[in-house]
Formats: structure tokens, C-alpha cells, sequence
């Protein structure tokens, strides 16, 4: 009974982390599904939400206004428009014009950027962890009092159902709307579209747009979660994200869900039973069993070379 | 001037204040436990405004500014030269290599030991920009995790010496080989695998290795790493004060010259200096060798390349493997430099820098490469004051070489015949 109820806490943190990730991997998805590369910086522009959200909620703090809800709207709400921002900007000054090039010369690209945006927060906010602030606090407990008790957190249920209805919004948004369409008969064919009258460019823009808007809410949910922050704990969550849409098979939305919530629980199953320091091991290793042996991932399609 | 220029450059300008204002307009300060909020410095504003009204304009006039651009002369009037006759070329470059061993043979003598040191470092890296050259440059293969096998050379090295008390000129083929030896098991799977996936798990792997440095404190130190790792030795001759191994004379004694502690420094130098003309050869050679020819092959047309009988993997593993053979070279004299290593080394970030070496230098040119090592690690030293933007440059030196060279400063140049259209 203890073990099961060990077991079911580990789940459910497992759960959480990973349906942030499966929200930052959306980026990398829609992004690779569209134009074919690794949007390396992705990671960077999580972060920068992330500082985002936290100046805008000690920004608010400082003006007197504490009412929760408002709080976190207005930090989601800048968090989201500067992130997507970014990734708008990333986009033009950095992929568009190295894009149809060699498929290393994106990429490269993507690194550099990935570095110049570490850099520029840390010039600008410094490079030491800064506090977050939990905002929401308490939780549920499970169990009799004298052994194992699960704890589910009201920021572990805020973190779930906000995931929940971005993916929902996504989901609609990318079945229903124009630009969702647009996006899907880009992804399907790129010339193709363009020759039927779809301007590509803006929606090559709308993908890197939609995808930083995802992070920046991780970016939001996972400060608070963790309770600090740093300009460099986008690069790690980058990496997992990105092994999260490998996993379901990169270019995947529902992949990209499956593959994050798959991810979390293998991470904190191992920080769980064996030791916290090896989590990271365990996803690259994941990561690269997966690339190995299924490189198109649990959901995706091959990949055929045509010449 | 047509109205949706105006709309975009205007729509460009408020992108610009959005990204910049938050982040640079306000700094986040500890007091206490609390975080609270400062604005920053009047400069910082009035030069994130400056910066927003720049884009607008540029966007505002951008064909203007094309147009004059595309009139302006080509800022490197040789771009469109034949290249030189394959022979003639060889020997201007031998000459200019041999020219510059010879300086830099001479050179430590007269200079002060901080510039010494700094110079075996450059050193390193170009060993290393070499060493990575072969695997991307030539080859193709984006290797984000090139830092591991360096990590292997130094380990290798420390441990060698920490627990066999090996020597420094036991432990450099041990290392390059243990290294060359992890790129050939690691290479075996994963050289299938398309380019970018490839870049990926190269990255994971290297962190993993870093990983794993950090945490089996039992083996490695942990995160503090190993210390007391001795210095290489000539014949026998030890550099220190006094001798430290039985059976070791010291070399001051042997040679009747007062100590100095600048010889060990020197010496350190003249070793990686002989290492680096050696990498650089050996790889001079391997280029015009059919495998080299099969790398370059292979990573202009994978498909072609392989209808043409050559075998994917063989050929990918041999860059791999001697790309890594190099980079434990390197991580041996690294070791043996520093006296001191831990995974802090060895983090994502020195993967990157080598990288930007090599785009830097111009991909598969070995001059390009080693002037950009130069560049890259004496430059910051040069402008301490600009020392902390080091990495920030990097990074935009990266996405605009992408964007305007990708072919880099000094892109090798083979003969080759285009097809010209007839106009």
C-alpha cells in the first residue's frame, strides 16, 4: 500500500512536469513540422516568459495589487506578448533568411541565437538564481496520518488544467481557424501552398508565434512551480521539451502531449527511485534509445528522402 | 513611399520596444528574501528607444538601402578570382605555415610568461578547431557534444597519472586513443542518423558524460574535480623546483641554469605547439587522401555518394573517430596545463565555442580555422572590458555569419568547373 501510494505521488508529479514540457515541445513541433528544422532558441525564448511573467508580478506587487487572479492574468498576458515577440523577431532576423540553405546552416544559426539570448538576459538580469514567487499555496492531502500521505498542490492542479485548455485552444485553433488550416496544408506541402495562394511567410511567422505564446505560459507555470529561476534553465528544459516531441514524433501535436507527459513521468520515476542526479541521464538516454530505434516516434510519420 | 512599408516598419519598431524594454528597462534585485524591482539606468532606456527608432527607419528605407548596398564595391575584391592552380597553391600555404612555425617557435622567449600561457590555450583550441573541423567540416556532421572526448583526453589523463601514476607522455596516446575509442562505439549507432538528429544526440551525450563526471564522486571527484596532475616531463627532466619522482633528474640541474618556473610554461607551450603542427598535418594529409575526398563527397551528396559505391557508415566513423582521437589529444595537454580538472571544463558552452571556431574560420579550411582560434580566445583577453558580452557577441557572430558567410572567413576554395548560363 505505501509502495502504491509512493508510486501515485511520483506519477502525479511526473504528470505535472510533463505537461509543461509538453507545452514548450508544442514549439518545437509545429516548427519542425512546417519548415524542417530544430528551433534551438525555443528554450531561451521559455525563459525570457519566464523573467517576463516575474517582472510583471513583482511589477504588480510593487504597485499594491495583489488580487491572485489579476496577478496571474496580467504575467500570463505579458508573458505571452513578449515571448511571441521574441520568437516573431527570432524568426526574421535569424531563420528566415538562412532558410531552403544546407540543413546545418539553420541550425547553427538556431545556436548562436540560442546563446546571444542566454547572453542578453544575463547582462541584463544578471546570472543568479532570483526567487520566484509561489503565489498559489497549499494543497490536498491524501491518506492516513501516520504513514505515506499524497499531496497534490493547488499550483499541480493550476499547472494540469492550464495545460489542459491551451491544448484544448490549440487543438480547435488548428482544426477550425484559417490560419489553422493554413498551417496544416503548409506543413503537408510548402510550395504547394504557396502556389494556392497561401502566404507562407506569415505562417511560418504564426507557427514560431503560437509556439512562444506555449512557452511563455510554461514558462510562467514552471517558475512557480520551481520557485526560481536563472537565463540558463531554458537551455536544460529546451533539450528535454525537444526530447518530449521526438519521442511522440516530432512534427506531431498530439506527439508532442503524449511525448512530454511520457518524459515527465520517466524523469521523476527515476528521481524517485533511484537518485534526482540521474533524471537528466535517463531523458538523453531516452533520447537517444528513441532516435536509434524509432526515429519517427510513437506518433509520427517516416520520413522519406526524395531525389 | 508605399503605406504597408510604413505599417511594417512601425509594427517592426513596437516588436523591438516589446523585446527589449521588459528585460533590459528593469532589473530584478534580492533584498532580503524578496525580489523587488528597479528601473534601470536613464543610458539603458534612451538606448533601447534609440535602437527601436534604428529599426524603424531601416525598415522604413529598407529598399533604399538595398539598392545602395547592392551598388556598393564587393568588400573583398579577390571573392570572384579563379582560384590558384592546385600546385602553386600548396607551396604559398607551406611556405606561410612554415613561416609562422618558425615565429611562433622563437616567439616565447621574448615574451612574458602570461602571454605564454595564454598562447598554449590557443593552442589547444586549434587542436581542437582541427579536430571538430575534420567531423563537420569536412565530413558534415554537426557534433554538439565535441566537448565529451576532450573531457575523456583530460580524464583519462588524471585518472592515469591519480591512481597508475602514469606519465604525461604515457597517458597522450592512452587518452587520444580512449577517446577516439568512445567517438568509434558512440559513432557506431548514431551515425545514421539524419543531420540534425545527429547534432541532438551528440548534445545528450555530452551532457550526459558531463553528467556522470559530476556525479560518480568516487572515481572522478565529483564536482571538485582532480588535482596535482604532473607536469610532462623531457627525458626525464622534471620542471619544478625540486624533483618530485625518484629516478627523475630536474631539468635547471642537468643544464647548470639557474630555476625559472617560465621553463615549465615554455615547455608546456613548445609541446602543444608540436601537437598542434602535428594535427594539423596529419589532417592536411588525410584530406587529400581518398577518405578525406569521400568525406567531402559524402556531405555535398549523401545519395550520390553512396551510388557511387562509397559505405555511409565507414566513412562518417572514420571523421568521427579521428575528430575525437584529436580532441583527447587536446584534453590531455589541457589536463596537464591546467594541473587541475572538474566538469566544469567541459560544459555545452566550450562545445559551442569550437563550433564557432570552426563556422568562424570558414568550414573544411584549416587556416581559416586556426586564424579564428586565434581570434576568438586572444581578442577577449585584449578587450577585458568587453569580456562579459564575449558569448553575446559569439552568438550574434554566429547567426549573421549563417546569414551573410556561411561558407565563412577563409572558405577552402577547390577547382571546380560551374556551368554559366548563356545570356
Amino acid at each position: 500500500m505505501q509502495d502504491l501510494l509512493y508510486f501515485s505521488q511520483q506519477l502525479i508529479n511526473g504528470l505535472t512536469i510533463g505537461s509543461t514540457y509538453a507545452l514548450i515541445a508544442i514549439g518545437y513541433t509545429m516548427v519542425y513540422g512546417i519548415i524542417g528544422m530544430i528551433n534551438f532558441a525555443h528554450g531561451e525564448i521559455y525563459m525570457i516568459g519566464a523573467y517576463t511573467a516575474l517582472i510583471a508580478i513583482t511589477g504588480l506587487a510593487a504597485l499594491g495589487i495583489a488580487w491572485l487572479p489579476l496577478v496571474l492574468i496580467v504575467a500570463l498576458v505579458c508573458a505571452m506578448i513578449v515571448s511571441s515577440s521574441m520568437g516573431w523577431a527570432v524568426e526574421r532576423v535569424a531563420y528566415r533568411p538562412v532558410r531552403g540553405r544546407h540543413r546545418l546552416i539553420p541550425l547553427i544559426s538556431a545556436i548562436g541565437m540560442s546563446i546571444f539570448l542566454q547572453n542578453y538576459v544575463h547582462l541584463a538580469q544578471g546570472s543568479r538564481n532570483i526567487g520566484f514567487p509561489a503565489l498559489i499555496e497549499g494543497g490536498f492531502r491524501f491518506g492516513a496520518a501516520d504513514s505515506f500521505q499524497i499531496s497534490i498542490s493547488y499550483i499541480q492542479i493550476t499547472i494540469f488544467l492550464t495545460t489542459l485548455v491551451c491544448m484544448t485552444l490549440l487543438s480547435l485553433f488548428i482544426s477550425r481557424s484559417r490560419i489553422g488550416r493554413a498551417c496544416r496544408a503548409v506543413s503537408q506541402d510548402l510550395g504547394m501552398a504557396n502556389l494556392l495562394g497561401i502566404d507562407t511567410n506569415r505562417i511560418i511567422s504564426a507557427t514560431f508565434v503560437i509556439g512562444a505564446a506555449l512557452a511563455a505560459v510554461a514558462g510562467l507555470l514552471l517558475g512557480m512551480y520551481y520557485g526560481s529561476i536563472d537565463p540558463l534553465f531554458g537551455f536544460i528544459a529546451g533539450l528535454k521539451a525537444f526530447t518530449a516531441a521526438v519521442l511522440g514524433g516530432i512534427g506531431s501535436i498530439p506527439g508532442a502531449m503524449l511525448g512530454g507527459l511520457i518524459l515527465g513521468v520517466a524523469e521523476s520515476m527515476t528521481s524517485g527511485y533511484l537518485s534526482g542526479e540521474y533524471k537528466d541521464v535517463v531523458s538523453f538516454g531516452l533520447l537517444i534509445l528513441i532516435l536509434l530505434f524509432k526515429p519517427t516516434g510513437l506518433l509520427g510519420k517516416p520520413e522519406v528522402e526524395k531525389i | 513611399m508605399p503605406a504597408h512599408n510604413l505599417k511594417h516598419a512601425l509594427f517592426c519598431a513596437v516588436v523591438t520596444l516589446i523585446i527589449a524594454f521588459p528585460i533590459l528597462g528593469f532589473n530584478l534585485v534580492a533584498s532580503g528574501t524578496d525580489i523587488v524591482l528597479e528601473g534601470a539606468k536613464t543610458q539603458t532606456m534612451i538606448s533601447v528607444v534609440l535602437a527601436a527608432i534604428v529599426v524603424f527607419l531601416f525598415q522604413l528605407f529598407r529598399d533604399h538601402i538595398m539598392a545602395l548596398l547592392g551598388k556598393a564595391p564587393a568588400l573583398n575584391p579577390l571573392a570572384n578570382r579563379e582560384p590558384m592552380e592546385q600546385s602553386k597553391r600548396l607551396k604559398l600555404e607551406s611556405t606561410f605555415l612554415t613561416l609562422i612555425i618558425i615565429g611562433a617557435l622563437i616567439w616565447p622567449f621574448f615574451v612574458s610568461r602570461g602571454s605564454v600561457d595564454l598562447a598554449t590555450l590557443v593552442l589547444i583550441y586549434i587542436m581542437l578547431a582541427l579536430g571538430l573541423n575534420v567531423v563537420v567540416g569536412l565530413a558534415g556532421l554537426l557534433d554538439l557534444g565535441y566537448v565529451a572526448f576532450y573531457a575523456v583526453g583530460a580524464y583519462t589523463f588524471a585518472l592515469l597519472s591519480q591512481y597508475l601514476g602514469l606519465s604525461f607522455w604515457m597517458a597522450l596516446p592512452i587518452g587520444a586513443l580512449l577517446a577516439a575509442l568512445f567517438g568509434l562505439v558512440l559513432g557506431f549507432p548514431v551515425l545514421r542518423l539524419r543531420g540534425d538528429y545527429l547534432a541532438i544526440v551528440t548534445l545528450g551525450f555530452g551532457e550526459i558524460i558531463r553528467i556522470l563526471l559530476n556525479n560518480m564522486t568516487n572515481l572522478t571527484g565529483g564536482p571538485n574535480g582532480i588535482g596535482g596532475i604532473p607536469d610532462p616531463t623531457l627525458f626525464g627532466m622534471e620542471f619544478g623546483r625540486r624533483v618530485k619522482e625518484e629516478g627523475n633528474t630536474s631539468f635547471h640541474e642537468t643544464f647548470g641554469i639557474a630555476y625559472s618556473s617560465e621553463h615549465k610554461i615554455i615547455f608546456l607551450y613548445l609541446i602543444a605547439l608540436v601537437l598542434a603542427v602535428i594535427t594539423a598535418l596529419v589532417i592536411r594529409r588525410l584530406m587529400r587522401m581518398p577518405v578525406g575526398r569521400a568525406w567531402e563527397a559524402l556531405r555535398e551528396d549523401e545519395i550520390a555518394a553512396r551510388s557511387l559505391g562509397l559505405s555511409r557508415t565507414g566513412v562518417k566513423l572514420s571523421a568521427f573517430t579521428i575528430g575525437a582521437f584529436f580532441a583527447g589529444f587536446a584534453g590531455t595537454v589541457f589536463a596537464s596545463k591546467q594541473g587541475f580538472i572538474s566538469p566544469e571544463s567541459f560544459v555545452f558552452l566550450e562545445s559551442a565555442i569550437i563550433l564557432a571556431i570552426v563556422v568562424l574560420g570558414g568550414m573544411g579550411s584549416q587556416i581559416g580555422v586556426i586564424l579564428a582560434a586565434i581570434a576568438v580566445t586572444v581578442l577577449p583577453e585584449l578587450a577585458r572590458e568587453f569580456s562579459e558580452y564575449r558569448m553575446l557577441i559569439f552568438g550574434a557572430a554566429m547567426v549573421l555569419m549563417m546569414v551573410w558567410r556561411p561558407q565563412g572567413l577563409m572558405p577552402m576554395r577547390r577547382i571546380h568547373i560551374e556551368l554559366k548560363s548563356q545570356e
